[in-house]
């Protein structure tokens, strides 16, 4: 067992730990900030497979902007443990059951598959890094590239659109 | 003159074209010209009839192919004309007796409407039509289009009179009797098919034989095809257990009854069994079926034609009865004798017919013959054409009934003396009757009303030149098949109709018995006119009683049917309509409907306007059409 | 060395699946509207570390392959920024509905849509 494996194994404890947390806490301020190590954890898994860029991206847009934006509403709306709406307790454990059933159906599904051989290339590898996904970006995906400045464009307006007090 | 039978196809489609121009225009001609076009086309055909007659007499026989009419898998059926001496004999039978009454109808019928007038010629040409069909077919279904055609004409033409509802009743009786015989039929058909193959005359016979290699019939066969066969004629050719539909049809106007019910349609039975003798020769059980049910209908018809009093059903049940000869003809091997009987039954019953038609149109449409009496004085012709058809049917020599009167009873003598002496018992009975009616109707004094008798005048030419003509033809229509004792060589009918007919290979009957037999029955034939004349006379009306009371309501056989058939299905379909209807259809059907109600208005209940719910169906489908695709669809 | 630094990729496949159920549960069972939306987060997440997983097996493939151009797996993450970049946009709009049914209803219950029904 190298450095490597046990970061792994070590990484996505940490993430499916905390993904049980956020769905199972009463309070919705502690679900948000489970989210975030979750996602501190999965950035972790980016490091290691060296996709440095998008690890970074993960933890400031991620982390940093979108979880303190679902931070913001949870704080205006005051929503503490005792305001939190809890489904009946049939309907949360049809639930649980339905996720089971899709783990246990996507984890058959995935024994047919013939994928032994495969493995990711973790720790080198220089698709990660910045240099060359911008040169990708830049020259094979520059459309796409435009054209998410006008999706921000239209969900700027359209958050602010929707969001105006009459 | 070779081309005669190239043109056979028009002899019924002549007909055919004046049916459509009688019935399309019915409401624009002028009775003169629908009288006209009616009758011309069955003299051409008559003429063609003629022609082709020839042809066939000098040794041509043809089978002339039109088109396929039914053609599936290996199932050929052409629409096929077969030409022969059996069916050009039909022919000249039919086109001629046909035309005669077409002659005789455009002066009975003169009173209708013009557009009556027109129905009536327009259905009795494609009766003709339908009865061409039936002889000249080549196999047995295009005979069985001719064979429905002619009880379709005979429903519609029983009912012509449809506004009374007596009469509607007796033409459905008629043609739902026959479609019970012709279920009988179309199974023999059915049964042919699978063995033979297919259903033309020909290849049927050739299997009979013997002469076709991996095809046989087995005994089973022949008896089962013979006997349904057989049943389907009983339907067509009123005989026992389904002829109570003849003496009913009467309702039809008399010339209806004369063509149809007497001399052709009833004979269609006779020519199929004639025409299917190869297979009926070869099955004895089914022979001796025919002949016990031939005498046995001709002994029961004779004993209720004796105590009948309207003229036409008197002819009716002596058509049944006579009809009933024939089949023994049929039944003991004398085909050849049943067909001569055809012929000469067909001249001296229109002949009786139309006779009566002149009587009942002298009488003002009285049909009772208690009200007659005494009408030789004023219809001489009427009175003495009539006798010659009662000497005819009677079987007194020479004329023509005593030939093949003869024949029929010579060839039940040779099959069992029993037979013989039950037939010439009912040809006794025959005569009897006969002549009481004629003895009722035309002798006495005259027992009707005054002003049926101011109007009492004999028939104008146009219907007493066919009594005429038929009186001819049945005083010399016998000497074509005169019996081997008196001439050597007469029995020409039996050589023309050789190739078709194998010749009965009776055992031959010494000459003596035959002169023996043949004086017996017409000294006890003249004992018994002589009877009826002393008894009727002088007739004065009275009450039946007792057994003569059986025999004036018919042995109650339709009452029986009634009872035992009619009634039953009645209640069954009562039983149909307000039980099983009610309670198991409607309940299936509308149970449908409640059940798709039901399922809707559960499943409506999973549009919860939840969300999550939504979310979860969603989910729990996509489990589900994961597990499919990878699990189930390998 | 080469053999040390490669995991094979069920593991990451594995890792992912899980991730992405409870993501499912999560919106199954919770009836505040935020942490639903928190929960399609999770979701997404998974499968942007799944994406990554896979553009550095094809990068190892093309590599054993003889491929020397270094660009074979840059699809797989390119297509991870552009999520990130659709699910920044999803979550301000959506974020303001949220708000505007609070300020309806003033509750961020999921039971109260059910305007569906109708």
């Amino acid at each position: 067992m190298n450095i490597i494996q046990i970061l792994f194994w070590f990484l996505s404890v940490v993430a499916i730990f905390s993904a049980l947390m956020v769905i199972t806490s009463k309070n919705p301020v502690y679900s948000v900030l489970w989210l975030i190590v979750t996602f501190f954890a999965i950035s972790g898994h980016y490091i290691l497979l060296n996709a440095q860029f998008l690890a970074i991206v993960n933890v400031i847009v991620y982390a940093g902007a979108i979880m303190v934006l679902f931070l913001f509403v949870i704080m205006l709306m005051n929503l503490n443990k005792e305001t939190e709406p809890q489904k009946n307790r049939w309907l949360k454990m049809a639930g649980a059951v339905a996720g089971g059933c899709l783990l246990l159906v996507f984890v058959a599904a995935l024994k047919g598959a013939d994928l032994k051989d495969q493995e990711a290339m973790v720790n080198e590898g220089d698709i990660g890094l910045i240099k060359n996904l911008g040169k990708e970006l830049f020259t094979t995906y520059v459309v796409p590239f435009e054209i998410s400045s006008i999706l921000f464009l239209s969900a700027m307006v359209g958050a602010v659109v929707i969001g105006k007090k009459e | 003159m070779q081309n005669a039978l190239q043109i056979v196809y028009l002899i019924p489609l002549l007909p055919l074209i004046g049916f459509l121009i009688n019935g399309l225009g019915r409401k624009y001609l002028p009775k003169p010209v629908i009288g006209v076009v009616g009758s011309g086309v069955i003299l051409a055909s008559f003429i063609l009839s003629i022609w082709v007659f020839m042809q066939v007499k000098g040794g041509n026989t043809h089978i002339a192919y039109y088109f396929d009419f039914i053609s599936v898998g290996n199932l050929k059926i052409p629409f096929a004309f077969q030409i022969d001496q059996l069916s050009s004999l039909f022919l000249l039978i039919i086109t001629g007796v046909g035309f005669l009454i077409h002659v005789y109808s455009t002066s009975y019928m003169h009173e209708e409407k013009a557009e009556h007038f027109g129905r009536y010629f327009s259905y009795l040409n494609l009766f003709v039509f339908s009865m061409l069909l039936l002889v000249m077919g080549a196999n047995y279904v295009i005979m069985f289009i001719g064979w429905e055609g002619v009880g379709l004409c005979s429903y519609l033409l029983i009912g012509y009179w449809f506004k009374k509802t007596e009469y509607n009743k007796a033409a459905n009786k008629a043609f739902i009797m026959n479609r019970i015989g012709d279920l009988a039929f179309l199974i023999a058909i059915f049964w042919i098919i699978s063995r033979v193959g297919n259903v033309n005359f020909s290849d049927v016979f050739a299997v009979a034989n013997g002469e076709v290699e991996f095809r046989k019939f087995s005994a089973t066969d022949i008896t089962v095809i013979t006997l349904l066969l057989f049943i389907g004629a009983t339907g067509k050719s009123a005989q026992i257990p389904l002829y109570t539909w003849l003496p009913d049809a009467m309702a039809g106007p008399t010339p209806v009854s004369a063509l149809i019910h007497a001399a052709t349609m009833v004979t269609a039975g006779i020519y199929m069994i004639a025409r299917s003798n190869v297979l009926y020769s070869m099955s004895h059980i089914t022979m001796d079926i025919v002949a016990y049910v031939g005498l046995a209908t001709a002994l029961l018809a004779a004993t209720i034609a004796l105590k009948q009093n309207d003229i036409k059903k008197v002819l009716a049940y002596s058509t049944v009865s006579q009809l009933g000869f024939m089949f023994l003809a049929l039944g003991t091997g004398a085909y050849v004798a049943a067909v001569f009987h055809v012929m000469t039954h067909a001249f001296f019953k229109a002949l009786l017919f139309l006779g009566s038609g002149s009587v009942i149109h002298a009488m003002s449409g009285e049909q009772d013959i208690r009200n007659m009496g005494g009408l030789s004085k004023k219809l001489k012709i009427t009175f003495w054409t009539f006798v010659i058809g009662c000497i005819a049917i009677a079987g007194i020599p020479p004329f023509s009934g005593f030939f093949s009167k003869d024949a029929i009873l010579l060839s039940a003598f040779v099959k069992s003396p029993l037979l013989y002496s039950v037939a010439l018992f009912t040809a006794l009975l025959t005569a009897f009757y006969m002549f009481r009616l004629l003895f009722i109707t035309f002798t006495g004094t005259f027992r009707g009303t005054h002003e049926q008798a101011h109007h009492l005048h004999e028939s104008p030419a146009v219907m007493t030149l066919p009594l005429i003509i038929l009186a001819i033809l049945s005083i010399i229509g016998g000497f074509v098949g005169v019996p081997e004792v008196f001439m050597h060589g007469g029995d020409r009918l039996g050589q023309f109709l050789a190739p078709v007919i194998k010749p009965n290979e009776m055992h031959h009957v010494s000459h003596s018995t035959e002169y023996l037999l043949m004086g017996l029955s017409t000294a006890l034939v003249l004992v018994m006119i002589v009877a009826a004349w002393f008894k009727f006379r002088n007739y004065q009306r009275k009450e039946e009683t007792g057994f003569g009371k059986v025999l004036e309501n018919k042995w109650y056989v339709d009452e029986l049917y009634d009872k035992i058939i009619v009634q039953p299905l009645h209640q069954l379909g009562g039983f149909f309509k307000s039980v099983f209807e009610v309670s198991v259809i409607d309940t299936l059907v509308n149970g449908v409907g409640k059940a798709v109600n039901y399922g809707s208005r559960q499943l409506r209940l999973l549009q919860s306007g939840q969300v999550g719910s939504y979310v979860l169906l969603m989910v729990l489908s996509m489990i589900l059409i994961f597990a499919v695709q990878f699990f189930i669809r390998k | 060395m080469e053999k040390k630094n490669n995991m094979p990729i069920n593991n990451y496949i594995l890792l992912s699946i899980a991730l992405f159920c409870i993501g499912i549960v999560g919106v199954l069972t919770r009836r505040n509207a935020i942490i639903i939306f928190m929960c399609i987060e999770l979701m997404l997440n998974a499968v942007n570390l799944l994406l990554v997983a896979f553009s550095k097996m094809h990068a190892r493939a093309a590599l054993l392959a003889g491929d020397v151009s270094g660009s074979a797996g840059t699809d797989g993450q390119l297509f991870v920024f552009f999520i990130m970049v659709v699910a920044a946009a999803e979550v301000s709009v959506g974020l303001a509905i949220i708000v505007m049914m609070y300020r309806n209803i003033h509750s961020v219950d999921v039971n109260f849509l059910n305007r569906l029904k109708h």
